[in-house]
């Protein structure tokens, strides 16, 4: 009502006639959008079905239908029949440790390129910038090799290494922003009241710090988590493998059996989907943030 | 305050491990593919120097030429489809209630790992029991097609769930690019007149402009490089038709232990991937003063 007295206050026909033209135009937006949803959801909810049915169930029954007994223990099976859960504590582990390292080592470079006064900072920024376009698979034989060489094929290590290396620069990129925007003032004070280079780094920068360190340990867990050409590479034993190549080599053993398929999936996706549910404002605001490489 | 500040055993210290770190595990690995890429090498005995050989092997391996069309052709595939996702998030942006949850929806695929996705999409297009095909047949069509073992289909079969992996990401990247435009031009426009196509095209696309230029490197990059989801699906098959340039330096590699050609090729996918850096920054450079003038 209100908006149609504005209209016609303003000279009304054409304000009505774009208002019915717009609330068309809005289903259509609309059914676009939840068109798109769909798209997006669809194959996962197919995943959660097939994986709580047997193979009578996903050959014979309608693709679409629900599980009519459910069978949990396809999960069961999987579990305690792989090494899954060696598979999963090792991602996690190995996640946690690359993304701690790198997020550290990142702020430090960071601090010392935008804060501190030294001939060549220029020079290292490029480097690591230059290092964003560099394709992992270009440098996968000689690491390979050198990792040969001093031993660390089929070593955690390899792996540390290589995540740290190559998330380093993405993650200088978002913390340079928010360096280049802390007030200079807090490290003046710091300074007249004796504090040391190292005391003003940890006990104010870091803190002051937290929101985006906490985006960048965000994007540095979610490649470190689903990281495979590395894995595949250079581990082979069962002990160190993550769970994207052990997800990997786990279904090969079960190619025709469609629920222990479905349920090996659902395990090693579920992870990143609770986290999703509870975290997912800093991850759209992580993945944002660190998209804008280039 | 500036001598404090530029204090340089600290300096070393905060720099040196990262530094150190990204010249052992990216730069000199870099340039030891170019070396290698000049030797006949099996990867574990010793290395023989046989100058170019390998670079001219690889300019006449056709192998290696379909493997560079097929990457290309999914580097058209990914920038064509960020036209969709423009237009998407374009729709997203429109004010509309809902906006964050579906934004949030479409992101959930780009955060599993390629390899879930991979197994995933295996069983969607399976040809028998996969859930695009038991579609098709409810909807009458008689014999539809084996997605991934026919030569001709494979690419495209394959870039469904790339372009299902992707979506929300350049989608979320349009989306915060379009909120940051100040509302005032939208309705400063309003009043004059123009409708909602208009606004989109001559005030948003434009200042949309310089994040669209990175989406278009990170897609035909992205696509250059494109290895997991391939190697899992279809290993390159049916019979090198879906081959791409870093699947095809794997298996030269870690199968056919041949890392002289391996480098060789690893080599060529690194001046490709800065080429086409380069050139599409230079393209979307002068599109741009174009518009402005």
């Amino acid at each position: 009502m209100m908006s149609g007295t504005a209209g016609q206050l303003k000279g009304g026909s054409v304000k009505t006639r774009s208002g019915a033209a717009g609330k068309i135009g809005y289903v259509v937006l609309y059914i676009i959008l939840i068109a798109v949803a769909v798209f997006q959801l669809f194959p996962l909810v197919w995943l959660l079905f097939f994986s709580l049915k047997n193979n009578q169930e996903v050959f014979n029954l309608p693709p679409l239908s629900l599980p009519t007994h459910p069978h949990w223990e396809n999960y069961k099976k999987v579990w305690s029949a792989g090494n899954i859960d060696v598979y999963f504590l090792n991602s996690v582990w190995i996640t946690i440790v690359a993304t701690v390292l790198t997020v550290v080592l990142g702020s430090l470079v960071t601090y010392a390129i935008t804060r501190m006064k030294w001939k060549g900072s220029n020079l290292v920024l490029g480097l690591f910038m230059v290092a964003m376009m560099i394709p992992v698979h270009s440098t996968l034989i000689p690491l390979f090799s050198m990792f040969n060489k001093i031993h660390l094929i089929d070593h955690p290590l390899s792996l540390i290494l290589s995540y740290v290396a190559f998330n380093m620069p993405i993650t200088i990129m978002i913390l340079l922003g928010f360096y280049y925007a802390l007030p200079k003032e807090v490290e003046e004070a710091a300074v007249l009241d004796g504090c040391s280079v190292n005391q003003m780094f940890f006990r104010i920068v870091l803190p002051m710090t937290s929101s985006v360190l906490a985006t960048t340990g965000i994007i540095n867990m979610i490649y470190n988590w689903n990281e495979f050409i590395f894995v595949n590479t250079f581990i082979s034993s069962d002990k160190f493998k993550t769970l994207t190549v052990g997800v990997q080599n786990f279904i090969g053993q079960y190619t025709t059996d469609w629920g222990a398929i479905g349920a090996t999936l659902m395990i090693s996706i579920l992870p990143i989907l609770i986290a999703f549910l509870f975290l997912s404002d800093r991850i759209v605001e992580g993945i944002a943030a660190g998209s804008v490489k280039g | 305050m500036d001598k404090v500040m530029s204090n340089k055993k600290i300096i070393a210290l905060y720099v040196l491990p990262s530094l150190l770190l990204i010249l052992a595990i990216v730069y000199i690995p870099i340039v030891l593919t170019g070396y290698y890429g000049l030797n006949e090498w099996n990867g574990i005995g010793s290395m023989k120097f046989i100058g170019f050989d390998n670079y001219s092997a690889l300019i006449k391996d056709h192998l290696f030429w379909s493997s560079a069309g097929h990457s290309l052709l999914l580097a058209v595939f990914s920038a064509l489809s960020l036209i969709v996702y423009l237009v998407i998030a374009m729709v997203l942006s429109a004010k509309l209630k809902g906006a964050n949850l579906f934004r949030k929806i479409y992101l959930i695929p780009m955060l599993l790992s390629s390899v879930a996705i991979a197994q995933l999409w295996l069983k969607i297009l399976h040809p028998t029991n996969g859930i695009l095909n038991s579609i098709l047949e409810s909807l009458g069509v008689d014999n539809p097609p084996a997605w991934l073992a026919e030569p001709n289909l494979v690419l495209f079969a394959l870039f469904i769930p790339i372009l299902w992996q992707y979506a929300g990401f350049y989608i979320l990247i349009y989306y915060a690019a379009l909120k940051n435009i100040p509302t005032s031009l939208e309705e400063a426009a309003k009043i004059d007149g123009a409708t909602s196509l208009q606004i989109a095209y001559k005030i948003k696309l434009p200042l949309a402009m310089e994040v669209i230029k990175v989406t278009i490197v990170l897609a035909v990059v992205g696509s250059l490089k494109y290895f997991d989801l391939i190697y899992v699906m279809t290993d390159g098959g049916p019979n090198g038709s879906s081959e791409v340039m870093a699947s095809y330096m794997y298996h030269q590699a870690f199968k056919s232990y041949d890392f002289g050609y391996g480098s060789a090729i690893g080599f060529f996918l690194l001046i490709i991937c800065l080429v086409a850096t380069w050139v599409i920054r230079k393209l979307t450079a002068s599109k741009d003063t174009i518009q402005y003038s």
